[in-house]
């Protein structure tokens, strides 16, 4: 779609400017990368009353074009950078009417920038009921811009910022808010003259920002280092005299325009429901309710869903196979790409559910209690308050919980975040832990109420919570801090959650994490799909051959003489000589070549496992019964010794190794997409695999 | 004094700050000087705390609520 005119939406966080992104955009948006950067950049769509079209950018959340971080970074990025024409024709600026004295701080810092704004006066049914009056007509008559009072949530007044929009001016009309030139008077005149600038608060912002401005070129950047130099230019203590100097203006702005009551009506509710919600014990108390919920919802409620689109996948494979001709082509369409989607869309309940929670969460202002809580705490390890729903969401998937750590906005403590969430005991590791439980643990009762068994996984899932907390405190000595930890933080004010928010959130994920991961996970399944289809040589055709003579035919049922030739294949298979190379490695760990390939298999994802296994000792009847896997497995020997394989020792040894091991495809391909550098999850899969190794050779030599 | 010395319910008025480069962060948060601040609660563990100043609330570590001097 070609836009006649760009619109850039800015505004505070917590200011409801997503909302009316999603009311002016609908579902027509799009989520790409700014050029360069990690950053989001959500696009959209909007018609106009006039007929013409209006592309909407949605800026992060700030509080000044100062950045903190680098998600901020990008406003100034986007609205100075004339050279990559991301600059908008008309920029948006959304003010909680409700605060609008720290709001106002952000429109007076883009008001001076001279690109042409409109003011939305957001929530303004929440400040009316509060009993603030806002004289909007003398308050856009002292700035010089139009103000239209809406608010996003009752879809109020949108119309009318459309048209608006519409019909604002090309040049900036604003008033100036400050006088610019007298915090640094000489630098300014210099850079202006120097790069051919004529807006002097445009002049200012590079001399804070060059280094951080990827437009301009070296000699730019130096040169206006040297400026700084030449004039002794001291940015913070500049950004102090601005900051005191707009609040100044601010005041008395507010002081004609706004009368306020003493306390506002929702604070003081918030500040009840803070005493529960924060409070020493209950605080705590509600907060594990709170997870447990969500720990049950993910498991639970996405059970059925799952069920019913694995159920999708074997319909139309089974489709597949029965009406094409059979072959190489159909069966990688079938084992290879079917499979491997369907490994993709199975996720899809899971992502949706913890993100819709983890949305309410965040809508409703809870979060920000949550991070306010466990500071303290996180802290201590290398973490951040806000780690912990991540790592909670850890124990259903590791992909979304992933993707959820974007709310952490200082980098170390998002990324060692990212590095330690996949340690956290995700449903995929489920079936491999029942399995090798139920083949080596007794199933009996001790101390009358504890089942051996439920010990034993319990048992698992601490470790997982533990070793993550270990990394994250070994992480927070090897990672260097980018910028300086602060914790500034705004409690926003309980409200009820925005559920249409919560739907375009689960649609925006579910999407993203299907296309991102999707291709990676396909990729990767068509590789194990050859690599267990073919073997070198005519290898498969003297199989064949050797199973068609009567000797074995005449003896054993068609499907067992199947599973025998199956099982074969796999062996000689180019899957079974990777097992057979591999073997020497994992020989220490207690494992043969049979389970290397469930081990090579599963790297794409840890539930294969299973599914190899059931393979390899070739099951009678369905692969995917647990029972018959476990009876196979139970029964199988070691061709030499005559000793059973799968003993204690290795049982448990497995159990570490899917424990730590990074075996999910999905998991890498998201943390790629999430930090974009290759090193983090080739580090990250580096640092898990050792320690699988380790933990595996010492399980098995002490249980030996 | 220091707004770190203030227990829950207390107010205070912003005189300076210790630290430049985290009086730049408060001041775009509100925290001026001459701005009113009230010590709304403490979290659980003792850090950080809530503040209420410019008509909302914030949440500061005690750290960085030393850096802030009071009238």
């Amino acid at each position: 779609m070609k836009a006649d005119i760009r619109v850039a939406l800015v505004g505070n966080p917590n200011t409801g400017k997503s909302t009316l992104f999603n009311i002016l955009t609908g579902l027509n948006q799009k989520i790409g990368n700014f050029p360069g950067v990690t950053v989001d950049k959500k696009t959209g769509f909007c018609q106009l009353p006039d007929g013409r079209t209006a592309e909407i950018i949605d800026l992060p959340g700030t509080y000044s074009i100062y950045p903190k971080s680098k998600d901020e970074s990008i406003v100034f990025s986007v609205l100075a950078d004339k050279a990559k024409s991301l600059v908008p024709d008309l920029i948006v600026v959304i003010l909680d009417a409700s605060n609008l004295k720290r709001n106002l701080l952000l429109y007076t810092q883009i008001a001076d920038l001279k690109i042409p704004v409109v003011i939305a006066l957001n929530m303004i049914d929440v400040s009316e009921k509060a009993g603030i009056k806002i004289d909007v007509d003398l308050f856009s008559k002292k700035l010089g811009v139009p103000v239209v009072p809406i608010s996003a949530r009752k879809i109020m007044g949108i119309d009318q910022l459309k048209s608006t929009i519409a019909y604002a001016n090309k040049i900036a009309l604003q008033q100036d808010t400050i006088d610019v030139e007298v915090i640094a008077p000489q630098i300014i005149a210099q850079i202006k003259d120097d790069l051919k600038i004529d807006n002097p608060y445009f002049a200012l912002q590079l001399a804070h920002q060059h280094e951080t401005v990827s437009y301009l070129s070296t000699e730019e950047s130096d040169r206006i280092e040297n400026l700084e130099r030449e004039f002794s230019f001291h940015s913070q203590k500049a950004q102090a005299t601005e900051t005191i100097a707009r609040y100044n203006f601010i005041n008395d702005l507010l002081y004609d325009t706004v009368k306020k009551p003493e306390t506002a009506h929702d604070e003081t509710v918030s500040n009840k429901i803070d005493k529960i919600l924060t409070h020493k014990i209950f605080g705590f108390v509600i907060f594990f309710a709170i997870l447990l919920f969500i720990f049950q919802a993910i498991f639970s409620w996405s059970a059925y869903p799952m069920s019913l689109i694995e159920d999708l996948f074997i319909w139309l494979q089974s489709i597949v196979s029965k009406t094409l001709p059979a072959g190489p082509l159909v069966s990688l369409l079938s084992d290879g790409v079917l499979a491997g989607l369907s490994g993709v869309m199975v996720f899809i309940p899971q992502i949706a559910i913890l993100f819709a929670l983890i949305s309410i969460l965040e809508d409703t202002g809870y979060m920000s209690r949550v991070t306010f809580m466990m500071d303290k705490v996180m802290r201590k390890v290398g973490l951040n308050g806000k780690s912990v729903v991540p790592l909670i969401g850890g124990f259903a998937c590791a992909v979304p919980s992933i993707m959820s750590t974007r709310n952490i906005e200082n980098w170390k403590d998002r990324m060692i975040t990212i590095m330690v969430t996949p340690l956290v005991a995700c449903s995929a590791r489920l079936p491999v832990y029942t399995l090798l439980i139920a083949l080596v643990v007794p199933n009996r009762n001790v101390w009358w109420i504890f089942n051996l068994q439920g010990l034993a996984l319990t048992a698992m899932y601490l470790l997982s919570i533990v070793s993550a907390v270990l990394v994250a405190f070994v992480m927070k000595f090897i990672l260097k801090a980018r910028e300086r930890g602060y914790f500034i933080m705004e409690l926003p004010v309980y409200r009820m959650p925005r559920w249409k928010n919560v739907g375009f959130t689960m649609y925006d994920r579910s999407k993203t994490f299907v296309l991102q991961a999707g291709k990676v996970i396909i990729a990767v399944s068509i590789i194990l799909w050859v690599l267990k289809s073919y073997a070198p040589g005519d290898t498969f055709a003297r199989i064949d051959q050797k199973y068609s003579q009567s000797q074995y035919t005449k003896t054993m049922t068609p499907d067992s003489l199947n599973k025998v030739i199956a099982s074969e294949k796999l062996e000689t298979s180019y899957a079974g000589v990777f097992g057979h190379v591999i073997e020497p490695v994992i020989k220490p760990l207690g494992f043969d070549w049979k389970i290397g390939i469930a081990l090579i298999s599963s790297f794409a994802a840890r539930e294969v496992f299973v599914g190899t296994m059931a393979t390899i000792y070739s099951v009678e009847g369905d692969a995917d019964k647990m029972e018959s896997v476990q009876q196979k497995m139970h029964s199988a020997t070691k061709p030499d010794t005559g000793q059973p394989v799968f003993t204690l020792a290795v049982a448990f040894s497995l159990m570490m190794f899917y424990a730590f091991a990074m075996q999910c495809a999905s998991t890498v391909a998201v943390v790629y997409r999430e930090t974009k550098n290759w090193r983090w999850p080739a580090a990250q899969f580096a640092y898990m695999t050792a320690l699988a190794y380790t933990a595996s050779f010492i399980v098995y030599h002490l249980l030996k | 004094m220091t707004l770190s010395q203030l227990e829950v319910g207390e107010k205070g008025i912003v005189k300076e700050f210790t630290d430049l480069e985290m009086s730049v962060k408060l001041m775009e948060m509100g925290c001026l000087p001459g701005e009113e601040i009230r010590i709304s609660r403490i979290a659980p563990l003792g850090d950080p705390i809530a503040i209420h100043v410019s008509g909302y609330q914030l949440s500061l570590r005690k750290f960085e609520a030393s850096t802030i001097i009071l009238q």
